[in-house]
């Protein structure tokens, strides 16, 4: 691995690793990447110099992929083979989207609710899998660009994404190759992007438009501590449905039947030319020809738009309003107001925002870089290169987790805007003799009906010791992790027995898909895959002797003589499996030596509490 | 855990906490203890720091919110504030409820946004009242037992504000 060695200002003077890690914006309509290089945070371009890679995927005949331009360039030839804005569809189900106006072929996976997919001519695609291609290239463009291999990635989704469309991204970076540092929220990464660069306090309001979300974020801002008071959006409303407005306009004025995929994709982007336009002029005119020889030659006035999306405009208000009564505040509260995401450059949007907040939106960052320029700062931090990590972001879970209970209700388990990580426990109890299984069905949303939520997923469990009815307890645990993914563990308390769980995700991949897809595109020969897996079980060695070794030398005063020679010695034995060409081995004197630090572990992390709360920053103390 | 919330941020188990004390404290613990600090540590740090990060934040939510912490603190002195046999309401305060709730649904049926909104107000005004006297019975008095019906009532009164935000959410959609 060619690692860059570049000594940071103010860094102590040993030769110090900087590792690269970069932040990835995967927008609906553009995605970007960003790094954090001698300090400041930049968007990496590609060849041509272009920041902004569309977010587009085209399928060959010959199965070959084109992402960005290249693929931007055939949606209008070959638009059933040309995927643009596929975030919409990410761990989403054929329900969830309104295909009359799309010119894809769409078809569920094998299951029956689940996500939907695309027929291409390369054979169905996952929405997973494509957004794999944009993070390939972009993934690509970052090795070139910092001439090594990338130690992870932050990748930004919509703060209002539920846990299906979550992990439906960190799929696609799984399949992408990319180890996901941190999904991390858009509205909370452009915050970090701004603050920084301004060093404000106080409460902030990120308004973020995006190409097909919109999240409203208020934080407040301390210390470099970014936390999160509430959230809130529509995760299928952007600039994709002003474009969608524009061009039912010209169906309805031009009087035009309904059209075929290839003038329905021409169109649209005449519309979305039209509403860039309209930016900075009074007027824009519309004038092509079709597939079937027929002229359209319209003019759409600044007024007329406005009115046309009036309606739009009013509908991310809503979020707007519940955001800030979720945080109890008032609009004399709020100190700035963030305007994030492409569409905020449309004047009557920056408007009606000034005019609901009561002043001026802040947008002096481009609104199409910020969130990427943020991912990348907090990605620096995660990879470890900043040894005063004064940043900290506490993010919050954007809609609730609730259960279903009898007569199809949904009982909250997890409220929204808690921050996290977050962990809840439940009893249940059996309701036959002798029952031995029980399901669980999890659903995600504020409404109270089961069927007015998103399913997420159903849980199976099995193994409960057979018992009377009602004498069972059975303990599930939900976790929501800082990626705001959910996790769910049971056990049986009066019998203490861990039950075991079978996941059904609603609308996820299942792991053996995920493998599958892996498999596929890494082509890969079993000795392949074996070296790959040596590979990265002697990293994961080296990684843990590595942070070990550094805790020993800092803290090794906080154990015994006899737990350090423990942890020492599993330290040695780690040392020399590793040299051995067996996987297993490896991992399982990771996992000894992982056991023999817990105790060293718990101890370190109660002491630098103490010393947090002693009131003394860490860098004046005596040690 | 042996430790109380109160024990975890360094703060006295009373009911008058100094709450920017709670919050500093919080976002240190968080500091040291969030899981974006062990990205790259081992599985049993990133263990450590999930567990600890979540017993802060369920901590100070618990502290935090006024009600919470009063039932948190009879808690503590083995008093369970809301159970099945425990649900005993003075009268006028059963007749009060019953008038915020009619309200309530009132202005939920007329849809009025204002009605709402002053109703709010007044269970504010009405909570802030509740927590003064939480203060005097808990901290100086140290009488838990009267501390659990004015708890009760809080807790109650919190529930009127979720559920009038609740009408408020709806009437946005």
């Amino acid at each position: 691995m060619a690692l860059l060695q570049i000594s940071e200002p103010g860094m102590s003077a040993a030769p110090h690793q900087h590792k690269l890690a970069v932040g990835i914006d995967l927008g609906t309509t553009n995605s970007l990447v960003a790094t954090v290089r001698s300090g400041l945070s930049s968007v990496l371009s590609d060849e041509h110099g272009h920041t902004l890679l569309p977010s587009v995927v085209h399928y060959n005949a010959d199965s070959t992929v084109e992402v960005g331009f290249d693929a931007q360039k055939k949606q209008n030839q070959d638009p059933h083979n040309t995927i643009v804005s596929v975030k919409r569809f990410m761990g989403r189900g054929l329900k969830d989207i309104d295909v009359s106006q799309l010119p894809y072929k769409f078809t569920e996976s094998s299951e029956s609710i689940g996500m939907v997919q695309i027929e291409t001519r390369a054979g169905i695609k996952s929405p997973v899998e494509v957004s794999a291609e944009i993070l390939k290239a972009l993934k690509t463009r970052a090795e070139q660009a910092l001439g090594g291999e990338l130690v992870g990635a932050v990748i930004t989704v919509p703060a209002y994404f539920d846990d299906a469309q979550r992990q439906a991204t960190k799929d696609a970076a799984r399949l992408a190759g990319l180890n996901v540092l941190r999904l991390l929220n858009e509205p909370t990464a452009a915050a970090v992007a701004y603050g920084l660069d301004n060093a404000s306090e106080g409460i902030y309001v990120i308004y973020d438009l995006g190409g097909g979300t919109f999240d409203i974020s208020i934080l407040k801002l301390s210390k470099g501590v970014f936390e999160v008071l509430a959230t809130n959006g529509d995760s299928a409303l952007g600039g994709d449905d002003f474009d969608q407005r524009i061009f039912c306009w010209i169906l309805e004025t031009s009087k035009l039947s309904p059209r075929n995929a290839y003038d329905t994709r021409f169109l649209l982007s005449k519309a979305r030319e039209a509403k860039e336009w309209l930016t900075e002029h009074a007027e824009a005119n519309i004038s092509c020809m079709l597939s079937d020889g027929e002229f359209v030659n319209v003019t759409l006035t600044t007024n007329e738009f406005i009115a046309l999306t009036a309606t739009l405009v009013q509908k991310t208000l809503s979020p707007t309003r519940k955001a800030m009564r979720d945080a109890d505040l008032n609009i004399e509260d709020i100190k700035g107001v963030v305007m994030v995401g492409g569409a905020t450059r449309m004047p009557h949007i920056r408007k009606t925002v000034a005019d609901y907040f009561k002043q001026a939106p802040l947008t002096n960052l481009d609104p199409d870089k910020v969130v990427a320029l943020g991912a990348a700062i907090q990605a620096n931090v995660l990879a470890g290169n900043k040894s005063d990590a004064d940043l900290l972001l506490l993010d919050v879970i954007p809609l609730s987790l609730g259960l279903e209970t009898f007569g199809g209700l949904a009982e909250k388990v997890i409220h929204r805007n808690s921050t996290l990580p977050i962990a809840r426990a439940q009893e249940f109890t059996t309701y036959k003799d002798g029952q031995t299984v029980m399901s669980i069905h999890v659903v995600q949303g504020e409404r109270e009906l089961v069927s007015d939520c998103r399913s997420l997923a159903r849980f199976e469990l099995r193994g409960i010791p057979p018992m009377v009815a009602g004498a069972a307890r059975i303990r599930v645990t939900f976790t929501v992790d800082a990626d705001g993914l959910l996790s769910v563990s049971a056990r049986e308390t009066s019998s203490n027995v861990e039950a075991n769980i079978a996941v059904k995700p609603s609308y996820g991949l299942s792991e053996d898909e995920i493998t599958n897809m892996l498999k596929a595109s890494f082509n890969s020969a079993e000795a392949d895959k074996k070296a790959r897996m040596l590979a990265e079980a002697r990293v994961e060695a080296g990684a843990i002797i590595e942070a070990v070794t550094a805790a020993l030398a800092t803290d090794g005063n906080l154990i015994s003589a006899e737990e350090k020679q423990a942890i020492e010695a599993e330290m040695q034995r780690l040392q020399s499996t590793a040299n051995t060409e067996d996987a297993d081995a490896i991992h399982h004197a990771v996992e000894a030596l992982n056991h023999a630090t817990e105790a060293f572990a718990a101890a370190r992390m109660d002491a630098s509490v103490k010393k947090a709360l002693s009131g003394k920053e860490l860098n004046t103390l005596d040690l | 855990m042996t430790q109380s919330y109160f024990e975890l941020f360094g703060l006295e188990s009373i009911f008058n906490i100094e709450l920017p004390t709670l919050e500093s404290n919080f976002r240190k613990i968080q500091s040291e203890s969030h899981p974006d600090r062990f990205v790259t540590a081992s599985a049993t740090e990133k263990l450590q720091s999930m567990q600890l990060a979540t017993l802060a934040n369920e901590a100070y939510q618990t502290l935090k919110n006024p009600a919470n912490r009063a039932k948190y603190i009879l808690e503590l002195h083995g008093i369970t504030a809301i159970s099945e046999t425990n649900t005993a309401m003075p009268t006028d305060f059963l007749m009060q409820q019953m008038e915020w709730r009619e309200a309530l649904e009132d202005a939920k049926g007329a849809k009025d946004i204002d009605a709402l909104e002053s109703l709010l107000r007044e269970m504010r005004q009405e909570a802030d009242a509740l927590k003064t006297e939480l203060g005097v019975l808990m901290d100086d008095k140290h009488d838990y037992t009267a501390a659990t019906a004015t708890t009760r009532k809080l807790i109650f009164i919190d529930k009127v504000c979720a559920d009038i935000n609740k009408a408020l959410a709806q009437l946005e959609d």
